[in-house]
């Protein structure tokens, strides 16, 4: 065999060049699609919950003069005349609620003592705001006179902070600057906690009621399974939430349950159904479950039967031939539809917000409140990133105990 | 070879875009307009929306969202601005206004009442009170009950909706601070006009949380109003919270045999405002100055929300007028926007945080 000339390797080396050229301009499209619609905006939101540059863009002059501050007494009064003249200039630019509702963020209760002090500050001369400055304000309101406002507003400065993912897990940094646990308010931890539980529980249901199921199906004749599989798919293809109104209709106090435990006279009051974790727990499972089959039928379809029969004809009771021969050779499918149905449930948002109640609520749905009501995008995007964390880690342990190349999809 | 095809396909999504661009500066005199729906929304198409699309030529989208600040801050900072005109709460309002989301509205364009009183005037004072917008309806957070379904012993009072010895049931609330600690408060003794100044104390909050724990396991929380007349229909719940004009609707059209309790209620107004950057500004003015004549404010009675122009008053159908807010001003209380632009988030949290206990 001749070895080719460097023209010929030339020749080979450019057309397998143009070759991968090719294939990336026809991925071009699909790249440019999900860094636009999804990596960047999810990158930005991300961004968000470290990078909150609004006060020090607001303030920047009282922050500097903040530095010298020793965080134990009510600043001194030029700090003072330096804020309140910055406050009326913000005032008449129309900022000053922005500023307000960044420091109510910071310590309740602000937004309207800022709003009230600005409207005092905005006729007066820069002479008496620099002079005057301290006393100006603590007449406006006493609270501008707490260190712990000054020392939540030089925190709350930082254009750079992690204090969002102190928040998010419960913690805060008190005036020691030493971390201690939330005084105010601690649910995140608890919620983080209550999600993971609620996926799993959704995911071994959907196992246990899925399991039997794909392997009732991967011993059908082919064309029967397929018409089955068309059944598994049906309410995967309904509406998701014409799915889960159904399981309102269904689980409500007067619903179609109830009424008939009630008039066969298996109970004598209506069970409390809707609205409970249970809800949730139920719904959940019933709308996850075709991602459970799927993989696990796939799998079960692959697996020839003659293993079984060796497996019994060389005197294995049916119960260890199936723990340690059949089982053992679904694990990928099972593995793969476990992983898919578990983070998938740990976001879900939708059905336990209408079917949840209180119990049944995760943290998907506090996220929604931070994003919609309170208004704090940065937090909602701190607790985000460590849900996006916690599955990146639960997936890594995941590969590191069963192993990532197990996984099959079909 | 490759690349001729792609450089067709971007002029084509290129001259696509152009077309839609030019499209849109064709198509100038177009208004949207964003509200919260349902026969509220309907009530609105009929008196403002429809006259004004009539009177001006100008072409109207109206759309529907779910209150809160979320998407107007989205279209704000991201520049993109879709809406022109949003009916806000005010607790919203507040927030829109004091964030820059919302232009500054002149209210001195706006027109003298129909019996020429000048706006100043004849709007209430509230109404006027926020300089981004300009009051709509006077509406109210009250509860209802089901006459088929309450028993023997009618509620009456804020007290009774706490009182489950009185009246066995399910509760429904809104699943949020807002109202219900207003409610526990009041319930549990504490006069309309010091609710604010007890619940911005730790005390306080924790007083009016205690009142509201002595309830939860009989609490049925809802997301949106909408749910609230079907609760109470079913008989998910006894007794249940929703804006009185839910409930005015249902009793009107449907002919249910709801019950409104007044004693307590939380009356709030709505406003129409211009989001910051609008393309339309001049436009969405003019609309708003339209919407708040005297004469379509008063059309706000078909769905029992009251007129924030006195002038309207006398244009209203007389059957309406005993279920406006307005007529139980004196047993109701003021939701307090700038208490919830305080403490809303710090008590959001609590509440969540009590939720789950």
């Amino acid at each position: 065999m001749s070895a080719l000339s460097s023209t010929e390797a030339s020749q080979a080396a450019s057309a397998q060049r143009k070759k991968s050229l090719r294939a990336f301009l026809f991925v071009v499209p699909l790249l440019a699609f999900i860094m636009l619609t999804f990596i960047a905006p999810i990158g930005s939101m991300l961004w968000r919950s470290v990078n909150h540059p609004t006060v020090a863009e607001l303030i920047p002059q009282t922050l500097t003069e903040l530095q010298r501050w020793d965080g134990k007494t009510t600043p001194d009064p030029q700090t003072f005349g330096v804020f309140a003249t910055e406050l009326q200039a913000l005032a008449k630019q129309r900022l000053s609620g922005k500023l307000a509702e960044e420091f109510n963020r910071a310590y309740a209760g602000m937004s309207s003592v800022v709003k009230s002090t600005a409207r005092k500050v905005r006729s007066l001369s820069p002479e008496e705001l620099n002079s005057q400055g301290a006393e100006i304000l603590l007449n406006a309101n006493p609270k501008w006179s707490r260190p712990a406002l000054w020392f939540a507003i030089q925190r709350a400065g930082q254009p750079y902070t992690y204090d969002y993912y102190l928040t998010a897990l419960d913690l805060e940094v008190n005036l020691e600057q030493g971390i201690q646990v939330r005084e105010d308010t601690q649910i995140y931890l608890q919620l983080y906690g209550k999600t993971l539980y609620m996926a799993l529980q959704i995911t071994l249901l959907c196992a246990l009621l899925g399991y039997p199921l794909a392997y009732y199906l991967s011993v059908l004749p082919k064309n029967r399974a397929n018409l089955l599989l068309v059944l598994v798919l049906l309410p995967f293809w309904t509406s998701l939430l014409v799915r889960t109104t159904a399981w309102i209709a269904l689980l409500q106090t007067n619903g179609i349950i109830n009424s008939s435990l009630l008039s066969i006279g298996v109970i004598n009051q209506p069970i409390e159904m809707l609205y409970t974790s249970f809800a949730t727990v139920i719904a959940m499972t019933h709308i996850l479950l075709p991602f459970m089959i799927l993989p696990l039928y796939s799998v079960m379809r692959g697996i020839d039967t003659s293993y079984m029969r060796a497996a019994m004809s060389l005197g294995a009771k049916p119960l260890p031939a199936f723990a340690r021969i059949y089982f053992p050779m679904t694990l990928p499918g099972l593995s793969a539809g476990a992983l898919l149905v578990f983070i998938i449930s740990v976001g879900y948002y939708i059905t336990p917000a209408l079917v949840g109640g209180t119990d049944g609520q995760m943290i998907s749905n506090i996220i929604a409140f931070h994003m919609q009501s309170s208004n704090n995008w940065e937090l909602a995007a701190a607790l985000g990133s460590l849900l996006l964390g916690l599955i990146l880690l639960l997936y890594w342990l995941y590969d590191r105990f069963v192993g990532a190349s197990n996984i099959k999809l079909g | 070879m490759i690349r001729s095809p792609l450089k067709h396909i971007s002029a084509c999504t290129l001259a696509a875009a152009m077309s839609l661009t030019t499209f849109a500066a064709t198509a100038e005199e177009t208004l949207t307009v964003v509200s919260w729906g349902g026969a509220y929304g309907a009530a609105q198409k009929n008196h403002m929306i429809d006259p004004f699309q009539k009177e001006t030529g100008v072409k109207v989208l109206f759309e529907d969202y779910s209150g809160g600040v979320a998407e107007m801050k989205a279209q704000v900072e991201s520049g993109k601005i879709q809406w022109d005109v949003v009916d806000l709460e005010v607790i919203d309002l507040e927030r829109a206004c004091s964030e820059g989301l919302l232009e500054v509205f002149p209210h001195d364009t706006l027109p003298d009442g129909v019996d020429g009183t000048p706006a100043a005037k004849d709007f209430i004072p509230e109404a006027l009170s926020n300089e981004c917008a300009v009051g709509n309806i006077v509406w109210s957070v009250v509860y209802a009950y089901n006459k088929d379904t309450i028993g023997k012993t009618p509620a009456t009072s804020i007290g009774d909706f706490f009182d489950t010895a009185k009246i066995p049931g399910k509760r429904a609330l809104r699943k949020r601070p807002q109202v219900n600690m207003e409610w526990a408060l009041m319930a549990d003794g504490v006069a309309p006009a010091d609710v604010y100044k007890v619940l911005a104390t730790p005390e306080g909050q924790q007083r009016a949380f205690d009142k509201l724990g002595t309830i939860k396991d009989d609490i049925v929380w809802f997301d949106s109003w909408s749910q609230a007349p079907q609760l109470l229909n079913d008989g998910g719940a006894v007794l249940v919270q929703s804006a009185n004009g839910r409930f005015y609707d249902a009793i009107r059209q449907e002919g249910k045999p709801f019950v409104i309790v007044w004693a307590g209620h939380v009356y709030d107004l709505d406003a129409w405002g211009v989001l910051k950057g609008s393309e339309n500004k001049e436009l969405a003015f003019k609309f708003i100055a339209y919407a708040t004549q005297s004469k379509p404010l008063a059309g706000m009675s078909d769905v029992a929300y009251g007129p924030t122009r006195k002038s309207s008053t006398p244009m209203m159908d007389p059957a309406a007028a005993p279920h406006l807010p307005t007529a139980h001003l004196d047993t109701g209380l003021q939701a307090g926007s700038a208490f919830w632009a305080d403490y809303g988030e710090s008590l959001g949290e609590k509440f969540n945080e009590w939720l789950l206990k």
